[in-house]
Formats: structure tokens, sequence, C-alpha cells
């Protein structure tokens, strides 16, 4: 009996490490494939979660990538408990997990020869929540880019605001919108990329008024919740709402555009600053 | 500010002031056009969909001082909560508000913004409009206005849809509106995963005048008189306005250019979050 439950863990522990499952097509492809594809299913196009880290990798050239702002992390001002322990707990296991030390990385580089200042969400980190340090990150990263003439890309996945740092969440999304007007006023360009999922706060904020509004193929993007919005008009939504299809067709985003050719969609676009 | 020390209550729990905040008989918008307003020329419109009536503006005198008035418009009445979507605007309400604070810039008038809704409307139109783009667009926007901008939360302050018009030079808070990320209702439910548990969200949130002050997000409260506003309309009317025409002092010695600077340096202040090394 011992033998056999211990056969059958090792077997679908290994199961686990060779297969990934797509969870739009739900077909089995292998890891190593997965990976290579970029976490994008060879099957259906379903575009699978990234790190900052990898996303930072496919987007910069070779050894130029250098990361800014990284002494930020969160705080409990609040001191906010809910049933499942504390915010401060929350965040510490969240910077343990994922090795950075906020839900956003920034920095700058050079994309195909293109120097850019960018910001990349990660929604490993508290489901890539808006806090203070998230906001405190994405303004310093736009007044980098505002002091150096520099064009700037925020890379957005996040479920909103982050309830535990109450108003103070709330109160990021005019913090970095302010950096945002900064941008427009001196007439340095924004790029917004809304990867899945940017809702609530975020979707509300910065993540809505780039200069240029791209996104990835099949992406959540949305104000209010599916469930919400079925609650309040009391009657079933159409698959498609709020995707970054229904997006593109309603005038909000400019391009969907697939992993494997963003960096060259987003330096084309770069080829064309002029200042 | 001072209650403390006028009186020995004992002090209002945070979802008491949530249910003052939602008292049927809570002053609202309209409360304090006919009281404190004079020459209201009400503005119709965002020039591209329709006419929000959950969001209303137009110019208007306080105290003998012209400025561009727009609030969410809440209602008494079921018929006026129909009509007006208990104040919950769409992406046509925000885009109205946005063109009548361009207007206020072109007119050089001080802009004031009534902040008083449980949040932007959820709804299918609303999502298809581009609901967070208008209020993304307003937050962008509001940084740069070249007039003073006074906002002032009287009742719910609810998440975006509040801020959608409150990225003041100056916020101001009745002692017991609330200003929140989230409604308790809607943390309850997400966070300890029963709405019933409101009065903790509410609590953790920090969502009371009190509590924003402490913070450093708003700069004044304005004291309610008795159990509430809903107690003394002329009273809270007469403070408001006392409060309002202050602070439109301050702000109106500023430069244009002192002024977006200070707007900017006041965003990005906020917030506390962990500097390492
Ligand atoms: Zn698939």
């Amino acid at each position: 009996m011992a033998w056999y439950s211990e056969t059958t863990t090792a077997k679908k522990k290994s199961k686990k490490d060779l297969w990934v499952k797509c969870k739009e097509c739900h077909s089995h492809i292998y890891k190593s494939e997965w990976e290579e594809n970029l976490n994008v299913c060879p099957n259906c196009n379903y575009h699978g979660s990234i790190t900052s880290h990898e996303r930072i990798n496919l987007l910069f050239d070779k050894n130029t990538f250098e990361e800014l702002f990284n002494n930020i992390s969160p705080k409990d001002s609040l001191k906010f408990n809910d049933l499942k322990g504390s915010y401060k707990d929350k965040y510490e296991l969240a910077i343990k997990k994922t090795g950075i030390s906020e839900a956003v990385v920034t920095g700058r580089g050079k994309i195909n020869g293109f120097n850019a200042v960018v910001a990349v969400m990660d929604f490993r980190f508290l489901g890539g929540s808006l806090g203070s340090g998230t906001g405190e990150k994405i303004l310093q990263a736009a007044n980098y880019a505002y002091d150096n003439n520099l064009p700037y890309i925020v890379f957005s996945a996040s479920g909103g605001a982050r309830m535990q740092e109450g108003i103070l969440s709330l109160m990021q999304m005019a913090k970095t919108c302010a950096g945002v007007a900064r941008l427009n006023k001196k007439n340095i360009p924004y790029i917004s990329v809304l990867i899945n999922p940017t809702t609530g706060g975020v979707s509300a904020s910065y993540a809505m008024v780039g200069d240029l509004n791209i996104s990835e193929p099949g992406a959540l993007i949305a104000f209010a919740g599916r469930r919400v919005i079925e609650q309040t008009i009391g009657e079933k939504l159409p698959d498609d709402f709020q995707t970054s299809e229904y997006l593109l067709e309603h005038g909000f985003i400019d391009s969907i555009v697939n992993r494997k050719d963003m960096k060259d969609y987003l330096s084309n676009v770069l080829s064309f600053y002029n200042r | 500010m001072t209650d403390k020390k006028k009186t020995k209550k004992p002090a209002l729990s945070a979802w008491e002031i949530v249910s003052i905040s939602r008292h049927p008989k809570r002053p609202i918008l309209q409360n304090y056009l006919s009281l404190i307003v004079k020459n209201f020329v009400e503005f119709h419109g965002d020039r591209y969909y329709s006419d929000d009536k959950a969001m209303i503006g137009g110019f208007a005198e306080i105290g003998g001082q012209k400025v561009m008035l727009i609030g969410h418009n809440k209602g008494k009445k079921v018929n006026e909560n129909l009509e007006r979507n208990f104040g919950m605007a769409k992406p046509d309400g925000y885009r109205k508000a946005l063109r009548l604070m361009k207007l206020a810039e072109r007119f050089n008038v001080p802009i004031v913004t009534i902040i008083d809704t449980p949040g932007a409307f959820p709804g299918l139109e609303a999502e298809e409009r581009g609901q967070a783009e208008a209020i993304a667009k307003n937050l962008t926007e509001m940084a740069s206005i070249e007039v003073p901008i006074i906002s002032v939360v009287i009742g719910e302050g609810g998440s975006g849809g509040a801020l959608g018009i409150g990225v003041g030079d100056k916020i101001l808070m009745l002692s017991n509106a609330i200003y929140s990320v989230i409604s308790p209702e809607g943390c309850a439910s997400i966070l300890w995963r029963d709405a019933k548990y409101a009065p903790d969200a509410a609590n953790a949130l920090n969502l009371t005048a009190s509590d924003l002050l402490r913070h450093g997000v708003i700069d004044e409260i304005i004291s309610e008189p008795g159990e509430g506003a809903h107690t003394n309309y002329k009273a809270i009317a007469e403070s408001a306005k006392k409060s309002v025409l202050k602070n439109l002092e301050i702000l109106k010695k500023l430069s244009i250019e002192e002024l977006i600077q200070s707007r900017f340096e006041k965003y990005s202040g906020m917030g506390k979050f962990s500097v390492n090394k």
C-alpha cells in the first residue's frame, strides 16, 4: 500500500512538472513547449501570465535593462487586519515568494536600440494591486522619463486598488495620473500596455490614458466586475464582454499584439518618435 | 476637528458614521443649491452621448464668488433617484464634468466639485462607453487645469466614482461624510467573505473624515451640527459655504504655476511606503 501510494505521488509530481494545462482550451502542453512559446498556448493562442522579469527579458536588448527605484516596498500604515491576518504578513510573504519588493518593477533600457523607461506590473504580488509603493514607483518612473525626455511604457496587470491601504490606495490613481499629465504637457509619449487582467482602479487611472493603449489577445480589461454588473442589470453578459477584443471594437485600445511580436511592435512605434 | 473638545460624547464608530453619511434625510447637492447658491446657470450634456442627470454642473455664485459648480446629484424621492441613478454617474457624467471644468478654465473661474456618490455606475452601457477611460481622463486632466479646484465630500465618497471629480487643490469633508476605496460591504464580502462584516471593514478601511485628515488626504473637516447634517440644513450649508470661500481666498493668491506645482506635489505626496537602505 505504501509502495503504491508513493509511486502515484511521484508519478503525479512528474506529470505536473512536464505538462501545463491551458486555462482556455484545457489542452495539455509540454511545459518546455509552453515556455518556449512564452507561456502562450500553441493550440488556442491563450496568453498565460508571465512574471515582470520575464517580461523585461523579452522586451529589452541584452544587458541594457537598468532597474530603478527598487528600494520601495509596502507599508502597513492602517494596521489593516482581516479574517486572514494582517496586511503586513501578506506583503512580507509576497516579497519572499516573488523576490520583488512591490507589485511593479521599474527601470530603463533599450528596445531594439530605442531607449525607454518602463514600469512592469507583476500579478503575483498581491494580485498586482495598486498600493502606495506601487503608485510611488510608477510616478517616479514617469518623473524619470520626464527629466530625461524618454518615452514611458507601463505594462499593467492588476486587480485594482489595494484595499488594505484604504483611501491611500485610491489616491494612487490621482498620483499616477498626475505623473502622466506632466508627460502630456511636455509631449513625452506614454504607451500603456494592458495585460490580463487590468481592472478596477488601475483601468480607471494610468492604464487607460496612454497616448496609445495596447493589449494582448484575450486580456480582461474592466472597470466593474462582471458579477456586480450582472447583479445590477439582472441579466447575463456576452462572453467576450470586457476582453481586449471587445475594447478594440469599442474604440478604447489601439491594437492587440501577440506577446512574441510586442518588442518589435513597440520599437517600431518608438522609431517614429522625433523629439 | 474640534468636536472632541466641545463635547464629552463618545466618538462615533466608523460604521455609525457610514450610516449617518447615508441617512435618508441627509442634505444632498440640491439642498445646498437652494440654500447657499445663487444664479445657478446649469449646462447640459457631454457632447458625445447624453446628459447624465447623476452629475450636474454650471456657473454659480456662492457668497458673491463666481464659480463653476459640479457635483453628484443624488435624489430623495423614488422618481428623483431613478432619474438621477442614485448619484451614480456614467461615463457621460464624467465627460460632462470635464467639459465644464475646461469651460471654467477658459472663463478663468474657480471650480467647486461636490462629491456624494455610492460609486460610478457599474452597468453594461457604462463599461461599453468607457467608464474606466472617462474617470482616468478626468484624473489626468484635473492635474493640470489652470484654475483653483475645491472638492467637498458632503456624503458618500464612493471610490473612483468620487475621485473622478475629486482631484482638488483643497479637499474638504463634512465630519460625518465618508470617503473610501471600496464600500465597507464590498470590502467585507471580499476580505471577510461575508458582507455582514461591513462594520469591521468600515473600521479597517479608515474612511472617516478624521481618518482622512490624519492620513494627509483631506485638508479640512467641516463640523456638522448636532446629531448630523440632516438635523440642521441651514447650519451645515452655511459652514460649508464659509469653508469653501475661505479656501478659495487662499488658492486665489497663488499664481497659475504655483497652483499647478502645489497640486502636483500634493498628489505626489499621497500614500505611505517603506524606503529600504
Ligand atoms: Zn489553449
